[in-house]
């Protein structure tokens, strides 16, 4: 194995291993809440980057496989209460599965005709979910927690749970992103008929990515049942993922890991920090004022902005 | 045998437009094959279709005594047939050499490294290594015709195509682009020559098909062809 990813590999740990510290201190609880809601969003916004970044595919449909990690985990709840990591891999699964099946109909389409066809997809995800009784349909459902959680707290546990899924998600990106993988992601998003020239099987690599960012997407939303105990269509496929998962890589820089990193730690820092102090409904206005004042201004994020200042 | 490249009977219609009616040609190893043309007659349809990036309606390519229909592109590729393109199409993200490193990497034996070394090569065989870590937008006119060489030579074809890469350029330019290809074809890689430049395709063809609505209306040698009353015809009117 190469320097580097041992060297990633031990920071990635040492991360795990500081999130399980700041998981025994004793602060108001309400930090790890945000902590969660935080993480997760790194989770998902390195998730949408692998496709949309790397790939070039602008998916619109994050909350669709966000709700549907967070679905097969109420489905398992409800029917045999397994421990969370077979949630959390069985949620990655079936959301997986979606990315392949999503990409398989519709890669051919190519950039706004993709967006849109992900867009209705989560439309449609809704409403079979709506009318599905046996995980709450409408009305929702309640979520019973297991008893005797680590750390002698949910909230403090799942805090941990996600700081090691954002570390995995991270690392995988990180991984792909200098594989030869990434290499030829980058080479469609460029030109996708000049890669396919140039030996690139773009049809395999695109599934690839849909597969892996939808898989990444579930195992965001697999321990969602857990955190909010109350699970409800409109939560589970709000609109804020959607908005989040695409502005966060767009703020960060989408050609590197540590653009959606940076993106959802400042993002998500600057929504909860407004939840708290101002109001929750402006949450969504921060996320557009922000996001258009960098698609103006810094079309390529903060990394395009420290690359330019480099140069200089 | 004998042939590289053999298309038998091909046919390509948009809608109700033929654009290729059963076209037939063959390319030998190592020949410098000129394909010419008015606009609109064809020529980078039947191109699309040998790259993969079209799908013939009826008719066989078959490259070195293999059928090609149902292969996609990149599978093309790594058989042996490059193409470069008549507008430019770099990966504007990476530097040029990067750009020389996705075939390297794609058509490689190995998919380790980035093959800087062999890209550096095809570079400099080019004219191009002070620009290698240039960004493609960086480039002017004729180093950007350049890359789509460089980067075609670096997948390693046995049969280059190349689509219009003298387009707008000027005189002591083509010569440099003419010289390029006539050394790559020194070294054995068949070459299909797409050009409007008159001048420069009957220097560099050994033969010469000219094609006008779809239809193949001549074939020869360029003497052949610069003689022939049905090319004047197709590209003058009478």
């Amino acid at each position: 194995m190469a320097w580097t990813a041992v060297r990633a590999l031990a920071v990635g740990a040492a991360v795990v291993a500081s999130g399980i510290l700041v998981a025994s201190l004793r602060v108001n609880p309400y930090f790890y809440f945000a902590g969660y809601v935080i993480l997760q969003y790194v989770v998902i916004a390195t998730a949408w980057n692998i496709l949309g970044g790397y790939a070039g595919y602008v998916n619109f449909g994050t909350p669709a496989f966000f709700a549907l990690g967070a679905y097969t985990a109420v489905f398992l709840i409800q029917s045999v209460r397994p421990p969370l990591v077979v949630l959390i891999v069985a949620g990655g699964l079936v959301s997986a599965l979606l990315g392949l099946g999503i990409g398989y109909f519709t890669l051919r389409l190519r950039g706004v005709f993709f967006s849109i066809a992900t867009l209705a997809l989560a439309i449609v995800l809704q409403t079979m979910i709506i009318n599905w009784e046996y995980v709450g349909g409408s009305r929702g459902i309640s979520v019973i927690r297991p008893s005797g959680p680590p750390f002698g707290s949910h909230v403090k546990f799942l805090f941990t749970v996600m700081v090691a899924l954002a570390v995995v998600a991270v690392l995988a990106a990180r991984f792909i992103e200098r594989s030869w993988v990434g290499r030829g992601l980058a080479a469609l998003r460029d030109n996708e008929e000049a890669a396919e020239c140039m030996g690139v099987p773009t049809l395999r690599l695109k599934l690839f990515a849909t597969t892996v960012s939808g898989f990444l997407l579930g195992v965001a939303g697999a321990p969602f049942p857990y955190y909010v105990t109350f699970v409800e269509p409109n939560s589970a496929f709000n609109l804020d993922y959607a908005v989040n998962a695409l502005a966060m890589p767009m703020i960060g820089g989408t050609t590197s890991w540590v653009g959606p990193v940076i993106g959802a730690v400042l993002l998500g820092t600057a929504q909860q920090l407004a939840t708290v102090t101002i109001s929750s409904e402006l949450n969504l206005f921060i996320v557009g004022v922000v996001l258009v004042a960098f698609v103006v201004l810094a079309p390529e994020g903060i990394l395009g902005l420290v690359r330019r200042l480099r140069a200089r | 045998m004998g042939h590289q490249l053999e298309i038998h009977g091909l046919v390509k219609r948009f809608g109700g437009f033929t654009a290729l009616n059963r076209v037939s040609l063959h390319v030998k190893a190592g020949e410098r094959f000129g394909l010419i043309g008015p606009n609109g007659s064809g020529k980078t349809t039947l191109i699309n279709c040998v790259a993969g990036s079209l799908t013939a309606d009826q008719g066989r390519i078959l490259f070195e005594d293999r059928d090609l229909t149902g292969l996609p592109p990149h599978r093309r590729t790594r058989l042996g047939i490059a193409r470069t393109f008549q507008i430019p199409r770099p990966f504007t993200s990476m530097t040029v050499l990067e750009n020389l490193g996705v075939p390297l990497e794609y058509t490689g034996r190995t998919r380790a490294g980035d093959g800087a070394g062999n890209g550096m090569d095809i570079l400099e065989a080019i004219g191009l290594e002070r620009k290698a870590h240039v960004l493609p937008a960086g480039l002017t006119q004729i180093e950007m015709r350049k890359l789509e060489l460089a980067r075609a030579m670096a997948a390693r074809p046995k049969l280059l195509i190349s689509d219009e890469a003298m387009a707008g350029l000027s005189s002591a330019e083509v010569d440099d682009i003419l010289a390029i290809l006539f050394r790559l074809n020194a070294q054995g890689i068949t070459i299909i020559m797409i050009e409007h430049i008159m001048r420069a395709v009957m220097r560099f063809s050994e033969r010469i098909v000219v094609l006008d609505a779809g239809e193949e209306i001549a074939a020869g040698t360029p003497d052949e062809i610069v003689r022939n009353p049905a090319v004047e015809k197709a590209y003058l009117g009478e």
